[in-house]
């Protein structure tokens, strides 16, 4: 465990840094760097400040969240299949994101995008967590998840494609698949308040996500309190999924893959997989958000893109596996 | 020569009453073709539009395209106030019965087949990528319309009137023109020639991006343009155009001059198209007269 966690971070680092001297500008990697911490540089100087930094930061953040909130949302409903973005949870939050943007809250007070994302992903949350029963089983947490996050996408484009604004219509995609492409500090700042208290929430799990793989009961038993803990999970997945989507759209599959290919080294304990899967969850987006600039540099190819090829495949394989189980 | 083929078909026709009415059908085609003012004119395309009423006589003019009034795109949006407009549609523009269809190269490429298919006389307008593609359009328009004089006086104005605005300019600043999503437009565009005519150099050039094309913001920044002239803004919110207030593109303006590109001038092959390179001009005065 220690180990994994050492290689973790070794890897966010590499991954944090690589971000940071990767553009197209092109600068050596020495100038680059020292250009973040000093203004002698001029333009490269602003360049690492202002486009490279949040960039690597929001990478950094946004994995973190939906790492923890994959591995929650599995933890607690013991289904490998939850992924905040197949159960619908990042499409509502989008969906919030789109109505906040485009009535004008956004613009009309600061917090108004953040906020309205978060009750667009309490909405999905519990939608979901309704519909699929504590127990969560697979076929009707998939199906629950299929319908809101088509209902969701649904009204996002509805609403975008009602915008009077031109380019409106085309965003669709960046709110279906995300992007990190030209995010400011500002976006920092406005999903950093929200993504922290998500953590905190999640980061609180672990003790009762370790219980209640013994069973509902049992872990009922050891004193953990199960209204809390589900409402902990749900209140702080939708505050860092729905703080990760209103700045940078839905990426999915992160959640899916990352405590999966995680889970052997933990000893399948979902309490560790939570801790192991934030930074999983970084090292992912993180190498994503590089791959992209490196294919295709002037393109702002999506990221959703890249983690669904890696991502659907898995989640074709988890369903054959599961199918197979019960059967 | 239109005159003498109706004879000789004619006098070929006399027996049969099917080939009288083949006839009938060629015999006005061909005096649509010899008439030299046609006086039911449909117009489909913003540019045609404004070139329409910039040269027709007002009764030539049947209807002009929905954009022809939009404030934001269109130059004569006053002027086409005043007449009907259509949605672009084959239905409503048969309908209309037309003697003479106005149609950008690009604009409903289906609904333009289908006109010429139903015998419909139709027009088609390349864009304008150049000055010189600008006089070429208003040639032709004025061809179309049967009023050459009206034209080649309108050419003759804009080449006077491009001669007073152009200047011999020494050390050329470096602009760049920045729209939503981080789009630009080069040398081969009429943006990119309005610029050059201006006396600027145009940044996404130095960029490697002669047509039009995505340039990354840090690309731009590390250029450190003396000018930026950003697209006007549309109503209402959209992600694209929030790229225009990113703390850089910000930094870039804040001790520089700045323009706002009114798309209205710069769309079309027109002569307002003098009034972007007059403000453009204007814009490197003050570029040149802050250093």
């Amino acid at each position: 465990m220690k180990r994994l966690i050492l290689f973790l971070l070794l890897a966010v680092a590499v991954l944090f840094t690589a971000s940071l001297v990767i553009g197209p500008a092109g600068a050596p990697v020495g100038r680059s760097l020292s250009a973040l911490f000093s203004d002698d540089h001029g333009p490269l100087s602003m360049v690492m400040r202002e486009i490279r930094l949040p960039r690597a930061l929001l990478g950094l953040m946004i994995g973190v969240s939906l790492g923890m909130a994959g591995a929650g949302m599995q933890g607690y409903l013991r289904n490998p299949l939850a992924d905040p973005g197949l159960i619908g949870v990042s499409g509502s939050a989008a969906l919030g994101a789109v109505l906040a943007i485009h009535t004008g809250l956004s613009a009309a007070f600061v917090l108004g995008l953040p906020l309205a994302a978060l009750a667009g992903a309490l909405a999905g949350v519990f939608l979901v967590m309704a519909l699929a029963g504590p127990r969560g089983g697979s076929l009707t947490l998939i199906l629950a998840g299929i319908a809101i996050s088509s209902l969701a996408s649904a009204l996002s484009s509805l609403v975008l494609n009602l915008s009077p604004n031109p380019f409106a219509a085309n965003e669709i995609v960046f709110w279906m698949m995300g992007s990190l492409a030209d995010r400011s500090m500002t976006h920092v700042w406005l999903a950093l308040p929200l993504m922290a208290l998500g953590w905190l929430l999640l980061a609180s799990l672990p003790r009762g996500l370790d219980a209640l793989t013994l069973g509902e009961d049992a872990a009922e038993a050891m004193g953990v309190n199960l209204t809390r803990l589900r409402l902990k999970l749900v209140i702080g997945t939708a505050a860092a999924v729905g703080a990760a989507t209103a700045v940078a759209g839905a990426i999915g599959f992160v959640g899916l893959v990352v405590p999966h290919i995680l889970r052997p080294y933990v000893g399948a304990r979902p309490g560790r997989l939570v801790w192991a899967s934030a930074l999983g969850g970084a090292v992912m987006v993180l190498a994503s958000d590089i791959t992209v600039r490196l294919i295709l540099p002037t393109q702002d190819l999506k990221l959703g893109v890249l983690t669904a090829l890696v991502g659907a495949p898995l989640f074709l394989h988890l369903i054959y596996k599961t199918r197979r189980a019960e059967a | 020569m239109p005159r003498q083929a109706a004879r000789s078909i004619s006098g070929f026709v006399r027996p049969s009453k099917v080939i009288s009415l083949l006839a009938a059908l060629v015999l006005t085609g061909a005096a649509a073709q010899a008439d030299p003012a046609p006086r039911r004119v449909v117009s489909m395309n913003l540019c045609t539009d404004q070139l329409a009423m910039l040269l027709a006589d007002p009764g030539q003019i049947v209807s002009l395209s929905y954009l022809s009034t939009d404030q934001r795109s269109s130059a004569m949006a006053e002027q086409a106030a005043s007449f009907p407009r259509n949605q672009g549609q084959a239905e409503e523009i048969y309908l209309l019965n037309p003697d003479l269809v106005l149609s950008g190269r690009y604009t409903g490429v289906a609904t333009v087949n289908m006109l010429k298919r139903l015998g419909e006389r139709v027009e088609v307008f390349l864009p304008a990528y150049s000055l010189t593609d600008v006089r070429e359009r208003m040639l032709q328009m004025g061809r179309a319309l049967g009023q050459q004089d009206r034209a080649a006086a309108l050419v003759a104005r804009f080449d006077a009137d491009l001669g007073v605005l152009r200047e011999n300019v020494q050390n050329r600043p470096l602009a760049a023109l920045y729209y939503a999503n981080g789009y630009t437009t080069g040398d081969k565009t009429l943006a990119g020639q309005i610029l050059l005519a201006a006396g600027f150099d145009n940044a996404a050039v130095k960029a490697g991006q002669s047509r039009g094309g995505n340039l990354p913001l840090e690309v731009l920044v590390m250029m450190q343009p003396e000018a930026v002239v950003t697209g006007a803004k549309y109503p209402g919110q959209s992600r694209s155009e929030a790229i225009l207030d990113h703390p850089v593109i910000r930094a870039l303006q804040k001790d520089r001059e700045t323009g706002s590109v009114a798309d209205s001038d710069w769309l079309c092959g027109t002569p307002y198209v003098l009034r972007a390179v007059a403000d453009l001009v204007a814009l490197r005065h003050r570029v040149e007269s802050a250093e």
